[in-house]
């Protein structure tokens, strides 16, 4: 077998993952990142509205500052967030933004004058300032006092992972592409690299690192809509909890993103919204401002998603042969906008959709988007329960976003928090020396062989892995969507169970030789189940609503009770994940209070003493 | 009328010892708003669980799926089948090295390029923490933004007669990421520079103007403005490298 030596493994090469090795390859580290697909092709390049950082150039951003950008932050959060960290992430991003820009990044910039925007459906005029002019500059997003929202036309993601791995190039770093990972190797204390199998050859291989970052992005792809890539099935969260040590925290905050198109689940940006886009339901009846007359479109995407679906259930949807949906009007934006601001969206409405959104409204609903959980981290990154294991973007829970994320906020925390982790990573390595026992290797790349050699044998059963899959999507359906409620979440729990013992009984029906996808398909899915497990079962327990977990049957948010972070491991063999919590947040810079949309009822933290 | 699909796909498996390269035959009910995204899964999942394709975003934005589609290439999860007629051929991307069946390495030619047009910044200034990010008109950024959106599918290469006759072609993509550089007024390279670079049959040279490279990009990127734009001015570049006090 292959063996790799290298001192930083990053597994994951999307914003988040180059930007550790970045850090570490400036330092004079050896550096190799592993990654399902080549770096560029990570999903960071789908993510198309921008990036938030307080710098506060254009017009309408004009009076931002860290302080602001934290309080949004935080009530966005449900006060569901880790506030240290979310203070280190703010005050951070504005340095980010400005790195980016040396290293590359094509931001948009502040041109002096009048100009108008688009308000809702309505018409405003703003000027911009001539000492502004050339720098930084911002649009609108959802749940935030100010435009803070920095872009590059709406492939921002594009433009600054393309920037990132240029990066990357410059200085050396190592991206083994078409590789993914089955496990992690660690002694019970230390971890020392993983096992992977190549996608090009089906090879198996040992990474042996003296510090190894998980960075594989989220898991939407446990559930059948999402906006995610193929490639988020949560492979890095998998391994970590695999290990039986490391937790995961918060599985069951799931942000869904109000507008993914019907058919098909793709996203467009939240731009559109910020942008001046508006909402219709099937009598063409702007319906936001309606239930929150404040913000409207604007409110958070938890706020916003379950207000659609609540209007869709009043009978205002627009019935389809993929189910009901609603509108998203862009229309009154004008072909200039769209051509310079909003061409991913123009192209994806004529490629996918075959509709032009300067003609017709865009079919939207709420669909899957965002995990909030990941593997629990402390604020320099490293994860809980093993040493030299780190964590960085959507799949870390850092924890900035807590039980819902701002637009905007997940693409500044891959680069900010690839900064700060990328920085401490450097740190560790410095001081830190490990042995690699050839007995701990050989029976971690011997339980992969085996489990291989397994599935092409069907030694344990013939159950047809894409079956098993569809079974866990219509499980997660039935009880882990935008609003939930204990006797669904139980069937949801009862039916993953089964799921997961069918997921141990899966036999190939290909060869199984070279880069066998249902190879591929067969090694992960079992890892899906128990993170479509961890979901659940956080949801079940977690008796409360808060951020974009909300129960119908525990409607308010329960902060007496439920001001906590869910922790939950995998014990070998057990069939339910074990759940511990921690508090939420050690500091308390804002205390609970109200976010100023979606209305909920609150419980609060005081009336445990009364 | 719903249709019958008939779809011919390449086939070939280099790791197993008894696969050789042929075609295999599969038929498939048309549904509404089909797309080969679409189509290629529920051939995997309901009739060859073994056939290797790549696609990750799925929605046309990171070049993941391109393949020979009909005899052209493109990229496969924004291509409807109600636009193709019902026989249906699917080829790999000539010019990369195959993976399996319709997948192919694309990273590691592209990852060679950026080393060899040194795809990025190239400037003396160290990034200060404390100044004002420096001032850029947002015409350049928005200019540098529309040669930025190449994703990097390889149709551009595959469909390059000069890129099959010369591998070592940089291809409409490398010339388009230089020409990115050379807009960015960040990028101190002197004209001199660019010109080792590009200024040879690898290069701008190699290119024997056939233009299939525009006529396929699926972000629709002005490909042959860049390569006249940098005909022109690296042929300033060349012709002052003949006049000894001209050169720098």
């Amino acid at each position: 077998m292959q063996t790799f030596h290298t001192d930083l493994l990053c597994i994951g090469a999307g914003l988040a993952g180059e930007r550790v090795a970045i850090e570490a390859a400036a330092a004079g580290f050896d550096v190799i990142c592993l990654s399902l697909v080549p770096a560029r092709r990570s999903h960071s390049s789908a993510a198309q509205g921008g990036m938030q950082a307080a710098l506060g150039n254009c017009a309408m951003g004009e009076g931002d500052c860290p302080d602001v950008h934290f309080e949004d932050t935080v009530k966005g959060s449900d006060w569901g967030c880790d506030q240290e960290v979310a203070r280190l992430f703010v005050d951070s991003a504005p340095v980010a933004m400005r790195q980016l820009a040396a290293w590359g990044v094509p931001w948009n910039r502040v041109v002096p004058g009048k100009s108008t925007y688009f308000k809702g459906g309505k018409l405003f005029e703003k000027e911009e300032k001539k000492d502004k002019e050339g720098l930084i500059t911002a649009r609108a997003f959802g749940g935030t006092a100010k435009w803070r929202t920095c872009y590059t036309s709406d492939g921002t993601g594009h433009t600054v992972l393309y920037t990132m791995d240029n990066r990357a190039v410059q200085l050396g770093v190592d991206v083994h592409d078409k590789t993914e990972v089955l496990s992690l190797i660690h002694d019970g204390e230390n971890c020392l690299g993983a096992v992977a199998r190549c996608l090009k050859t089906g090879a198996l291989r040992a990474y042996l690192a003296r510090a190894t970052l998980i960075a594989t992005g989220g898991f939407g792809r446990i559930y059948r809509e999402s906006t995610n890539a193929v490639i988020n099935d949560g492979g890095g969260l998998i391994i970590a909890l695999d290990t039986g040590l490391v937790p995961l925290g918060n599985m069951e905050a799931v942000q869904f993103h109000p507008t993914g198109i019907v058919p098909t689940d793709i996203l467009v940006t939240e731009g559109c919204r910020g942008d001046g886009g508006t909402l219709l339901d099937k009598d063409m009846h702007r319906f936001m401002p309606d239930y929150e007359p404040e913000k409207a479109e604007l409110a958070s995407r938890d706020v916003v998603s379950r207000w659609m679906t609540h209007h869709m259930r009043q009978g205002k949807g627009v019935p389809s042969p993929y189910g009901d949906h609603l509108w998203l009007d862009i229309r009154h934006l004008g072909a200039q906008h769209l051509a310079t601001k909003l061409r991913e969206v123009d192209e994806i409405c004529k490629n996918f959709l075959g509709i032009d959104p300067l003609e017709s409204p865009i079919p939207v609903r709420p669909t899957q988007h965002y995990s909030m959980g990941g593997v629990r981290t402390n604020k320099d990154g490293a994860a809980y329960g093993l040493k030299g294991l780190f964590s960085a973007g959507e799949a870390a829970c850092w924890d900035m976003h807590g039980f819902n994320r701002l637009g905007g906020n997940s693409l500044a925390e891959t680069v900010v928090a690839g900064m700060i982790v990328g920085a401490k990573m450097v740190e560790f390595l410095q001081g830190h020396q490990v042995s690699y026992p050839t007995n701990v290797v050989a029976d971690a790349a011997k339980l992969q062989q085996e489990r291989i050699q397994r599935l092409i044998a069907r030694s344990d059963g013939s159950e047809n892995v894409y079956m098993v899959r569809n079974a866990m999507f219509d499980a997660l359906m039935q009880g882990a969507g935008i609003f939930r409620n204990g006797s669904d979440l139980q069937m949801c729990l009862d039916t993953l169970q089964e799921v997961h013992q069918r997921a141990r009984q899966i036999g190939l029906r290909s060869n199984g030789l070279g880069a066998n996808p249902e190879l591929a398909m067969a090694l992960r899915l079992p890892g899906m189940v128990r993170l479509a497990l961890c979901v659940a079962y956080g949801a079940l327990q977690r008796t409360e609503s808060r951020g974009s977990h909300a129960r119908e049957d525990y409607p308010e948010r329960n902060d007496r009770d439920w001001l906590v972070r869910t922790l939950a491991t995998w014990q070998p063999d057990s069939e339910l994940p074990t759940l511990n919590y921690e508090p939420a947040s050690q500091v308390w810079h804002i205390p609970p209070g109200e976010r100023g949309y979606g209305g909920g009822k609150i419980i609060s933290a005081d009336s445990k003493k009364q | 009328m719903a249709r019958n699909l008939t779809f011919s796909i390449f086939r070939y498996n280099p790791q197993d010892p008894a696969s050789t390269p042929h075609t295999d035959t599969f038929v498939l009910d048309e549904t509404n708003h089909m797309t080969l995204f679409i189509a290629l899964n529920r051939l995997r999942e309901e009739q060859d669980p073994g056939l290797q394709f790549d696609f990750c975003c799925r929605a046309g934005i990171c070049g993941a799926c391109a393949m020979v589609v009909n005899g052209r290439p493109g990229l496969a999860c924004h291509t409807k089948t109600k636009d193709l007629p019902d026989k249906i051929t699917l080829m790999p991307l000539p010019f990369f090295t195959l993976v399996g069946d319709l997948s192919v390495d694309t990273g590691t030619w592209f990852r060679n390029m950026a080393k060899r047009v040194e795809s990025w910044i190239h400037t003396e200034k160290e990034f200060n923490a404390e100044a004002l990010e420096e001032r850029m008109s947002n015409d350049v950024a928005e200019q540098i933004y529309e040669l930025e959106r190449c994703i990097e599918c390889g149709c551009c290469v595959a469909a390059c007669g000069s890129a099959i006759l010369r591998p070592d072609f940089l291809g409409a993509a490398g010339l388009n990421r230089i020409a990115r550089f050379l807009l960015d007024p960040r990028d101190q390279r002197t004209r001199r520079e660019y010109f080792d670079v590009v200024g040879n049959d690898q290069g701008i040279f190699g290119c024997m103007g056939l233009l299939a490279c525009e006529d396929v990009c699926p972000k629709h990127l002005p490909l042959q403005d860049q390569l006249g734009m940098l005909r022109w001015k690296m042929g300033w570049a060349g012709l002052m490298n003949l006049l000894p006090w001209k050169r720098k």
